[in-house]
Parts: structure tokens; sequence; C-alpha cells
């Protein structure tokens, strides 16, 4: 008759809280032991397999070249997305805008650079300057209309050695960044269809113009929808970078990483070396997104300041 | 001249040309205006007449085309065909001769800057305070400093009662008081005309009265208001004149009272015996 100590059954209401024996579940702790002696082979491995040669590595993974080599990654990640964003608006815009040509031309844009391997595109942009000797600037199809019009010469104003504007970083970087812009235009397309009509009428009924609207009403609710994809993208890209060994971009991380590996017969170790450069680089990036996404849920959220955690 | 004849889709039913407008005490003028989505003929020639100071409640059932009709009052909808007038400028375009010329997005967005609309779902900004949202389009449309522009909404949200919620966000508050801070939104830009789309139709019951009363205090004070409402109590109380509408025609017009207590038209009558 009184509580959980009595061996009989209590009739009536019990008002003592609930210390009933929980359900075991015996095969779950036998698949975590199977778990732990394969991690602790896979470790005993790392250890001893002489293949791995981890003082040879630490040794190199410092040195310059390879430290320029992340610098080099870095930039190339940043650039390509800032040039992958601006690129995903105008793209975004065009394909939004509703005249026939602008969406078909964002259109065959976007089918074009997402139907592409990045492989392919960064080795393609890398042999660019097999089409274009020489970059002029100046008012386009001359060859045609001059001598149409009684015109001699041409409509050229300067010209540029493709070999020393297309070397290989920029070639590179080129392939990267209009690779990304079709990703980003997809998803910054989203983050505007994700805004709510109601939003552009009401600004439209107040007397905002059209660009307006899109600066201040449409755009910062966009940013919501657009920002944590954009972190996967940036985190992605840094990944992707590596393709850049390809074009080929000698100075670059994965391709110094590889040298240092050929050359001296390490080539195990030095690609160790680079999972671990990436992997510590992308970690970073991750704990930036992280706080960028809370934050952007905090505006979301309003002022009040309380966040619910852990909705990650 | 041939040119002469160069008539739009617009110009069908239409005899005059050089309308300045109408009449200086009526502030919107709806000549036979048509709207068509599509094949579905939603407006099928409404002429209406709103004095300066008057308050118009226009009911109806759903699917009657009242919305579309305030809709096409500050072009957010492009009409057909016919002419509408506010303040005697006429909407969405600019007439020459017999041609009419679409206005610039600017020159639209002027006009609608005199013209406060209140939509049924509020379509409050998610992204600025309450604050921002009222001062928003004074600071970037009239470019009033913001100083000023604080000022000024801050007596508007104590007008409409919200005097100490500047700044919260809109999602923390009630829908009654959303929709107060969406008709402060409209009242700073200090529009010679508003249009209410259904405003207490999204509400709580308990919610409609403060939205109400608000607006009982705007007509008190002599605002131009176009109501669509199916809150028969505002529009006999507060209402100057009353439109029922049905199938994209008005159907009956006159005084509230004799509206709603002495329908002359049997579809009027079978309406109201349905909402009253």
């Amino acid at each position: 008759m009184d509580g959980p100590g009595s061996q009989e059954p209590t009739p009536g209401r019990s008002t003592d809280p609930i210390t009933a024996v929980p359900v075991r579940y015996p095969e779950r702790w036998v698949a975590a032991g199977v778990v732990l002696v394969l991690a602790a082979m896979f470790v005993n491995m790392l250890v001893t397999n002489p293949a791995f040669n981890w003082p040879f590595m630490l040794e190199h993974m410092f040195s310059d070249p390879v430290l320029r080599g992340v610098w080099v990654t870095l930039s190339a990640t940043v650039l390509s997305m800032i040039i992958g964003i601006l690129l995903g608006v105008i793209l975004a815009v065009m394909r939004l805008s509703g005249n026939p040509i602008l969406v078909s031309v964002s259109w065959l844009y976007t089918w074009f650079f997402r139907g592409v391997p990045r492989l392919v595109l960064a080795v393609l942009f890398g042999n660019i300057a097999i089409l274009y000797s020489t970059i002029h600037i100046g008012l386009p199809f001359d060859n045609y209309w001059m001598p149409m019009l009684g015109l001699e010469g041409d409509a050229r104003f300067f010209a540029i050695d493709a070999r020393t504007l297309l070397t290989g970083y920029t070639a590179g970087l080129l392939a990267l960044s209009l690779s990304e812009g079709a990703y980003m235009a997809e998803i910054i397309r989203a983050g505007l269809q994700s805004v709510d009509k109601g939003q552009t009428e009401a600004a439209q009924a107040l007397g905002m113009s059209r660009s307006k609207i899109m600066r201040r009403i449409t755009l910062p609710q966009a940013m919501r929808v657009v920002i944590p994809p954009t972190g996967n993208e940036t985190i992605a890209m840094l990944k992707d970078t590596a393709l850049l060994a390809y074009v080929p971009v000698t100075i670059e991380l994965f391709y110094q990483l590889q040298a240092v590996g050929t050359r001296t017969y390490q080539i195990f170790p030095m690609l160790v070396a680079a999972c671990l450069w990436y992997l510590a680089i992308t970690s970073v990036l991750m704990v930036g997104q992280y706080f960028i996404e809370r934050r952007f849920s905090r505006s979301e959220r309003g002022a009040g300041g309380h966040v619910v955690g852990g909705a990650h | 001249m041939a040119e002469e004849n160069h008539m739009t889709g617009l110009d069908q039913g239409l005899e005059s040309t050089e309308r300045t407008g109408p009449s200086s005490d009526a502030l919107v003028v709806a000549e036979n205006v048509h709207k068509s989505f599509g094949r579905l003929e939603v407006l099928k020639g409404i002429d209406l007449q709103v004095r300066r100071g008057e308050v118009m409640c226009i009911i109806g059932p759903s699917g009657s085309g009242k919305s579309t009709f305030l809709r096409c009052v500050n072009h957010l909808e492009k009409l057909s065909a016919g002419r509408l007038w506010v303040n005697g400028e006429l909407m969405g375009y600019r007439q020459r001769r017999d041609r009419l010329y679409e206005l610039r997005d600017s020159e639209i967005a002027a006009q609608r800057s005199d013209i406060g609309m209140v939509f049924q779902r509020f379509n409050l900004f998610p992204h600025l305070t309450v604050l921002g949202n009222v001062i928003e389009a004074p600071t970037q449309v009239k470019r009033i400093p913001k100083a000023q522009a604080v000022e000024h909404a801050l007596e508007l949200l104590e007008r409409v009662g919200l005097p100490d919620k500047a700044s919260a966000y809109p999602e923390q508050l009630s829908g009654g008081q959303q929709q107060r801070v969406a008709i402060a939104r409209a009242l700073a830009m200090e529009p010679s005309l508003m249009l209410f789309d259904e405003p207490t139709s999204a509400l709580d019951p308990e919610l409609v009265g403060e939205v109400l009363d608000v607006m009982r205090d705007l007509a008190e004070g002599g605002m131009t208001m176009v109501v669509v409402t199916h809150e028969m109590g505002f529009a006999r109380e507060v209402g100057d004149s009353l439109v029922f509408m049905d199938d994209g025609v008005v159907v009956e017009e006159g005084s509230p009272t004799q509206v709603l207590s002495d329908p002359r038209h049997e579809r009027t009558q079978a309406f109201l015996s349905k909402v009253l």
C-alpha cells in the first residue's frame, strides 16, 4: 500500500513517481563492441603501418610551398564564391524577369554548367588558349559590318595575349566561378521565390519602386533561405579547388602535396596530409557556418534574443 | 486622320477623349471598369464614385470581384477596359488624344504612394521591426529624414493603440496588433485614400473589434475609405454608402441602412439573408 517498495499492486490512484526497470537492448552492446574492435584495428594500422610515415608527413606538411598552396586554395575559394554569387544573382533575376530571351539564356547557362563535371570544366578552361590566342576588346562582328559599310580596318581598341590573361590560375578560377554561378542561380532563385507575393504587393502599394522592393524587401527575406545552402556551397568549393591541380595550377595545395609525394616516392603520406589539410579548413568553415546560420535564425525570430537552441 | 481611329482595347465603350478627370468632390471615379484573368471575366463594367471624406463599404459573396476592384484602384491589377481616376489622375496611364500610354514603374509608384492599402493577411515586412515597417516607405519613397519619420511613426503607433510595440517584430504580435501596425504603415505615407481589403477576415473573432475601432477613428477623422468587408455592423454604423457586388457587377448601391434593411434586388436579399 505504500509505493514502489511494496510487492503487491496498489489499487486506486498512485501519486508516486514511476521507477520502472528500463528495457535492456543487449544487441546494441554487442554491435558497439564489434565497432570498437574495428576502430581499434584501424588505429593500430595507422600507427604500425610504415607506409604512413608520419614523421615524414609532419615534416613536409608545413613546408613553404604547401603553405602557399593553402593560401591559393583559400583565395580561390573566396574569389570563386564571390564571382559565383554575383553571377547567381544576375542569372536568378534574369530567370525571373519574364523576358523570353533573358529567361532562356539563363536557363541554358545553368543547364550547361550544371551538366558538365567541374573536373572537365577545369581541364577545358586550362586549354582555352587554343580557342583564343589573343583577346580583343572592341565592337562585336566588326569583320562583317565594317566591310558592309565600306569601312577599312577594324573596330578593336586593344588586344591582350590570351596566354598571359588565361594563366592556369585565372583559367581555373574562371571555371570554378562560372560553374558556381549556375548553382548559386538556382539557390538564389529558390530564395527569391520563397518570399510571399504579398510582400511585394504591400511594398508596391506603399509606392516603392521595383528595384527598391528587390533590395529592401525581397532580397533580405530571401537571405534566410539562401544563406544555409551557400555555406554548403562554400565548403564544397573549398574541396573542389583541388580540381585546379588538373588545369594545371601548380601553386595550388593539392598539386603541391602531390608534387612532394612523387618527388620523394612518399605518395601516401602526402595524400594523408591533403586529407588533413582539407579537413582542418572545412572544419573551420563549418564552425563559421554554424554561427552565421544561428545569427540568421535569430533575426528571423525577432529581437527577443532567446534563441531556441539545437535546431541545427 | 488615321491616327484618330487608333483605339486600344481599353477604349471600348468610351466616347470622351480628353477627360482630365471628374468633378472635384469625387476622389475615386471608376468608369466601366472591366478585368479579365485569361478568359475569366471578373469585373464586368463597374461604375462607382467615391466622394472625398466618404466611407464606402463593398460587400458581396466571395468571387464577386470586390477585392479585384479594390486592387484595380491602386493599379495592383491592370484594368482590361474602362478608366479609373484617383484624385483626378488616370491610374496607370497617360492619355494623349485617343491613345493611352502606360506609365513607367516610377510614375505608377508615385500614384500609389498617395493611396494606402491594408491587406487581409497584413503583409507586414517580417524582417523589420514595427517601427521599421512604419518608417520604411516615408524614408525610402518620400525621402523624409529618419528622425522626423520616427517621430511621425510613434504618433501613428500611439493612434492605433500600440505605443509600446515599436521595437517588436511582427511575428511577436497578435493578428489584431499586426493589422493595426499595417494601418499605421499605410497612414505614414499620409495618403488621401485608404483601401481596406477584408481587413478583419483573417482575425480571430475577439480581435476584430480592436481593428474596427481604429478604422472607425480614421473614418471620424475624415479619411476617404473604400472597405471590402463582411462586417455588416461596421458597414451600417460607419459607412456612408454601401455597395453590393455579385458576379462582377454592382448590383445595388445606396445608404447602408437602406441596402441592409430594405434591399431592392433579389440577389442582395438572398445574400443578406445568409449573412445577417
